[in-house]
């Protein structure tokens, strides 16, 4: 079975972003990018199922920028077989993203397409959904387990409250949640090996899909500012203040 | 033309959240909206039809009753909101995982555009949203004709009960060879969820190991709150990654967060910088959290603990 797995390059996580000063958008000059850590999640849940057989080949896609290809070559690093890249500038929203991978799923059929559940730049968790929908196929969102037996696919859904198992037909579309496993890190010689995979580059326009924005961003603002309050000297001073001042204990 | 609401429901009960995001409903309304309809999705959901008609605001509730959408399952709920759509100008549900799993489905298919987890209303087409983990709030203005939205229910206030609008029950049943319930397993005893819970406690890095972990589940427990822990604790294996509170785990905003022996890494306040009142127990009076804390004490945890478990 063949199985594709989307990632995105978003700013590093440890990164303490900044809006720019015409609250026009976040600051992304000279900022660390990195690979979306549920994409990384997908990946590695990827390369799991083609150490298990399950997988045949795993092709790595991504919608972006030129440097989107950095995530590329990280996925292949980590052992996806060859990776397609939908090169544009712009900045794509779920609704053209999840177009674009519906055209990739068109042209590949793989049985399987992983994505993170959410980015962590736009956190919209919407894209995973909206391939399925625009595909036809079953989706198990927020995913922490999967199996595949017999042609379908069970998966163990992380919900509010606890846990939800279900089973689909495939193919499906998975999103991972942060359970499902413990991403590896690249090894130097695999990273020299990614270098000779193939990257696949096509435009939108190569794909038919309008990538223009249906949803315009007026302003970006930075969230009021939380202040640091006092010290206490003793857990009695410390339990004093939160039944007393705060009363947020009883 | 008016807005729908999809109620959430759990076990047979109306959810909390949908009065909230009726609220957010009415702000939309007040901007120049139309009038409210509750659209329940489920399978034995006459009870909760009934608890959405008294909520305040609601002109009409419409109950999809059938075993093909029980768990709400994304493909036949999606399904169906898509089948009764027409005629409404917005569709809103809790930004919750039920939310958030069926919503997009049915964007994509009307070719919209959808809003997530929207804390402000603007106007009938423009609304706040955090991005970057709530380190920043775009205001967006959408030009779909059909608003797909999920709302953030602890940004808006519930509305109040009394109401005794109208059940009708609709009797569209969609087909779905897709997908199938095999089985769940919630959380049960007394400790509470960590996204729901109204107080956490939490432990990174300086715990030392999983097995410190124990001396939260003391305090935990008198206060029936949550234990979470930072991605240093996750990372170094002290505890599983469901436990993480941080931009790539758990966001939460409890009445109550403590954080003991967590350094304020970046990652980990955008996942808890909401919470009503921090309090940080840290021997290390240098670290970040005490920026965010309002109450700090500078302390060994190992004695701090079992000292603060004792008094209360």
């Amino acid at each position: 079975m063949k199985v594709l797995v989307a990632v995105k390059r978003v700013i590093d996580y440890n990164v303490k972003i900044r809006v720019k000063a015409d609250n026009s958008d976040v600051d992304l000059t000279n900022v660390k990018m990195a690979m979306n850590p549920f994409c990384e999640i997908a990946v590695e849940e990827a390369v799991r199922l083609k150490e298990r057989g399950i997988a045949s080949e795993i092709v790595a896609v991504t919608v972006g920028p030129k440097a989107a290809q950095e995530q590329l070559r990280t996925a292949l690093a980590l052992g996806a077989d060859r990776a397609i890249h939908i090169e544009t500038d712009d900045k794509v929203e779920s609704l053209a993203a999840a177009k674009l991978l519906a055209k990739v799923v068109e042209d590949e059929q793989p049985g399987l397409t992983l994505l993170g559940k959410q980015a962590i730049d736009t956190d919209n968790n919407q894209t995973g959904q909206m391939l399925a929908a625009l595909t036809g196929q079953s989706q198990g969102t927020f995913a922490s387990e999967i199996h595949v037996e017999d042609g379908k696919l069970r998966v163990t859904r992380e919900i509010d409250g606890g846990l939800q198992t279900l089973e689909l037909s495939l193919p499906a579309v998975i999103t991972t949640d942060l359970r499902l496993n413990e991403p590896r890190y690249a090894k130097l010689p695999d990273i020299m090996k990614a270098k000779k995979k193939t990257i696949d580059s096509k435009s939108p326009s190569d794909l038919g899909v309008e990538t223009t924005a249906q949803v315009q961003v007026l302003k970006v603002e930075t969230p009021a500012e939380r202040q640091g309050g006092i010290k206490v000297d003793s857990v009695d001073e410390l339990v004093d203040k939160l039944r007393n001042e705060a009363k947020v204990i009883s | 033309m008016s807005i729908l609401v999809i109620a959430e429901h759990h076990e047979g009960q109306l959810a909390g959240a949908t009065a909230h995001v009726v609220a957010a409903a009415q702000r939309i309304q007040q901007a120049g909206g139309g009038d409210i309809d509750v659209l329940v999705i489920g399978d034995g959901v006459q009870a909760v039809a009934e608890a959405a008609a008294k909520l305040e605001g609601v002109s009409k509730v419409r109950v999809a009753d059938h075993a093909v959408y029980a768990h709400q399952l994304a493909e036949p709920t999606s399904e169906l909101i898509l089948a009764l759509v027409d005629g409404y100008t917005h569709v809103l549900a809790a930004a919750s995982t039920t939310g958030k799993n069926v919503m997009p489905r049915v964007a994509a298919r009307q070719d919209v555009s959808q809003l997530s987890d929207i804390i402000a209303v603007d106007g009938t087409d423009t609304f706040k949203r955090p991005i970057y983990a709530g380190n920043a709030i775009a205001t967006v203005q959408s030009q779909d004709a059909l608003k797909v939205i999920t709302v953030r229910s602890t940004a808006f206030e519930a509305v109040g009960e009394g109401n005794g609008a109208s059940v009708e029950a609709v009797d569209t049943v969609v087909e779905n060879t897709l997908s199938a319930f095999v089985g769940e397993e919630l959380a049960t005893g007394d400790r509470p969820e960590l996204g729901s819970a109204k107080v956490v406690i939490s432990g990174g890095r300086g715990m030392g190991n999983g097995e410190n972990f124990k001396l939260l589940e003391g305090v935990a427990d008198k206060l029936g709150a949550a234990i979470g822990a930072s991605r240093a604790a996750v990372d170094a294996g002290f505890v599983p990654n469901d436990m993480q509170v941080g931009q790539t785990g758990k966001i939460v905003a409890p009445e109550l967060y403590i954080a003991v022996g967590i350094s304020g890494a970046i990652q980990h306040l955008a996942g808890m910088k909401d919470s009503k009142v921090i309090v940080a127990i840290n021997k290390d009076d240098e670290a970040p959290i005490f920026q965010v804390a309002d109450y700090g004490l500078v302390a060994d945890l190992f004695e701090a603990l079992p000292e603060l478990e004792s008094k209360l």
